[in-house]
């Protein structure tokens, strides 16, 4: 396919990221087991699940440095096996572990990696500089890599990877790690690059992170994709409006479930609590008083992806 | 040569040189020593000290006759010390090579930009030494000026294959191997000290497997103006296949260290 065409399909509807069948195995471990995706151009899609999901194993091969062992796999409209040089280009990573030259200054960073991509010196002077800007690092462009904080690296990390003008922004777990105030402070930026409509891909083992970001996320468990949708519909598919936990000082919550039968849609026994779906979280807290019981404590909430992710899985996402 | 045409582009490989040559002026005040003090020290230690008992040697005074040695080996050490710590950080500590990966540019690349940069160092470091040779009046014949080529084609040969080594082992305490009983006998036994017609008939042939001896012997011949054991060309020839052999050699080993 010509540079042309390629370009043309992207501006096109056609998916960046089109799966069908997608296998990784690693010697006798499948660590992704035959998925399906299709990302839009201009969506925030999110990969979702515990550690060892096979998230990650997904996202390298979408950027084009691990080979699917089977399974038809398009980034671009093209072949990450054939045309991987060409699709990298094109893609901005941010990865997992950091690899930024801890010698090298900040700005510098930033400079030796848009060469890269063959941007022009000029060019790359002035994406850096504009860059350092959107991340907040401008006052730190001298200094070293090595002194930053993780959030700060991280930011580094994220400018570098827009250093080429992406048409596909792909960050493994980017707050991984980091203080909840680096958190925010990465989230806010990232959601700034969504609104001027980057497409981001990215991997997250924390729910709210998904619910802030993602358009449209997949949960994924064992190589596999286990639902799919908005985070606000899969609330709805998955779980009930709200969720009331409830705490008993000495009593085994597993012991209680029995006497709750009937309260509300669903009860989830967990070690430390217990959990009631409910569409109505008060009215529910009212029954449980009504049989008799007495939680030390009590809290209603409204649902979220962490309660889609226990339903579908029965386990919690991070331990 | 099918394989470097797909492999590397010019423009992927300058980046990573300009890479390497940025660090390099972060990090150049660590290697004067070894590159431009240390073999200065040797030449005045073993060509002036040592020279002084020894006496002459194929009607050279010693310290004439060991600066192109020094001079060759010293490419060659270089050589072995950046591809070893240098290749295996960045795949294992600080993980540039795993960057680059994300981009454009490939395995192919990343070997031939290296090689450039390690070539630039060499020549620096060569010619510094070409020039203070000249200060102690070591150099015998004008062809000395061509030094600095059979020096980089030394280090040439020498560091891709390395490269390949280091790029294929998972632990540095390899390379404690790779300096005992490659590195420091290459050093010692290649001519560089004494002629290799001195060693027994039976390990001879050892010492002209490594790239060194026949830089050494090129290197000797220029500087003295005398014609070197073998052939020039045969010279030249077996660094230049030594080179290319390093070379696939390195693309396949970084290759199969980023893929998976």
């Amino acid at each position: 396919m010509s540079e042309g065409l390629a370009r043309v399909c992207t501006v096109s509807d056609q998916p960046l990221i089109y799966a069908r069948g997608l296998v990784k195995r690693f010697g006798d471990f499948t660590a992704v087991d035959g998925i399906d995706l299709s990302v839009a151009p201009g969506e925030a899609f999110g990969f979702l699940g515990p550690n060892g999901a096979g998230k990650s194993s997904t996202m390298r091969m979408i950027g084009c440095v691990s080979m699917p062992t089977s399974g038809e796999l398009r980034i671009l409209g093209m072949d990450p096996v054939r045309d991987g040089t060409r699709i990298r280009a094109r893609l901005g990573v941010c990865p997992q572990l950091d690899n930024l030259d801890p010698d090298l200054s900040v700005r510098e960073n930033l400079l030796t990696y848009a060469r890269y991509f063959g941007v022009p010196r000029a060019e790359a002077r002035r994406r850096a500089d504009e860059l350092l800007e959107f991340v907040q690092l401008a006052d730190r462009a001298g200094s070293k890599v090595d002194p930053l904080s993780g959030g700060m690296k991280r930011r580094l990390t994220i400018a570098r990877a827009m250093v080429n003008d992406p048409d596909l922004v792909l960050l493994d777990e980017p707050t991984t790690g980091l203080d909840p105030q680096a958190r925010h402070l990465l989230w806010e930026r990232l959601f700034q690059l969504k609104r001027r409509g980057t497409t981001l891909v990215l991997t997250t083992h924390y729910m709210d992170e998904a619910e802030q970001l993602c358009d449209r996320l997949v949960v994924m468990d064992g190589g596999r994709i286990v639902a799919e949708g908005s985070p606000r519909a899969l609330i709805e598919t998955y779980s009930t409006p709200e969720v009331v936990e409830l705490r008993f000082g000495d009593e085994r919550p597993a012991d209680l479930a029995g006497k709750l039968a009937g309260v509300g849609t669903r009860i989830d026994p967990l070690p430390d609590r217990l959990l009631v779906y409910a569409a109505d979280g008060d009215a529910a807290t009212a029954e449980v008083h009504r049989r008799g019981l007495t939680p030390s404590s009590v809290l209603v909430r409204r649902s979220t992806l962490e309660d889609v992710f226990l339903h579908l899985t029965g386990r919690t996402l991070v331990d | 040569m099918a394989i470097l045409a797909t492999r590397v582009s010019a423009r992927s490989t300058l980046a990573v040189l300009e890479r390497d040559l940025t660090l390099y002026r972060r990090l150049w005040r660590a290697s004067v020593f070894s590159s431009f003090v240390l073999p200065v020290l040797f030449l005045l230690s073993i060509g002036l000290g040592v020279g002084g008992h020894v006496g002459d040697i194929g009607g050279v005074s010693y310290l004439a006759w060991i600066v192109p040695g020094v001079m060759a080996a010293t490419a060659f050490q270089m050589a072995v010390g950046e591809c070893t710590y240098p290749i295996l950080g960045d795949f294992k500590w600080t993980r540039g090579f795993h960057a680059m990966r994300a981009t454009p540019v490939e395995a192919g690349d990343m070997v031939c930009g290296y090689l450039l940069y390690i070539l630039i160092r060499v020549e620096i470091a060569a010619v510094v030494f070409l020039g203070v040779s000249a200060l102690f009046g070591a150099l015998r014949s004008p062809w000395a000026l061509v030094t600095p080529l059979v020096c980089g084609l030394v280090a040439l040969a020498t560091a891709a294959p390395t490269m390949a080594f280091s790029a294929g082992v998972d632990h540095d305490s390899y390379f404690a191997l790779l300096f005992r009983f490659v590195m420091i006998p290459s050093t010692l036994f290649a001519g560089v000290f004494f002629p290799v017609g001195q060693l027994p008939a039976v390990v001879r042939p050892l010492a002209y497997l490594s790239p060194l001896w026949h830089g050494v012997e090129l290197d000797r011949a220029a500087t003295l103006g005398a014609a070197p054991p073998w052939p020039v060309a045969a010279h030249l020839a077996y660094l230049l296949v030594f080179t290319a052999a390093g070379m696939l050699w390195a693309f396949h080993a970084f290759g199969r260290r980023l893929q998976d």
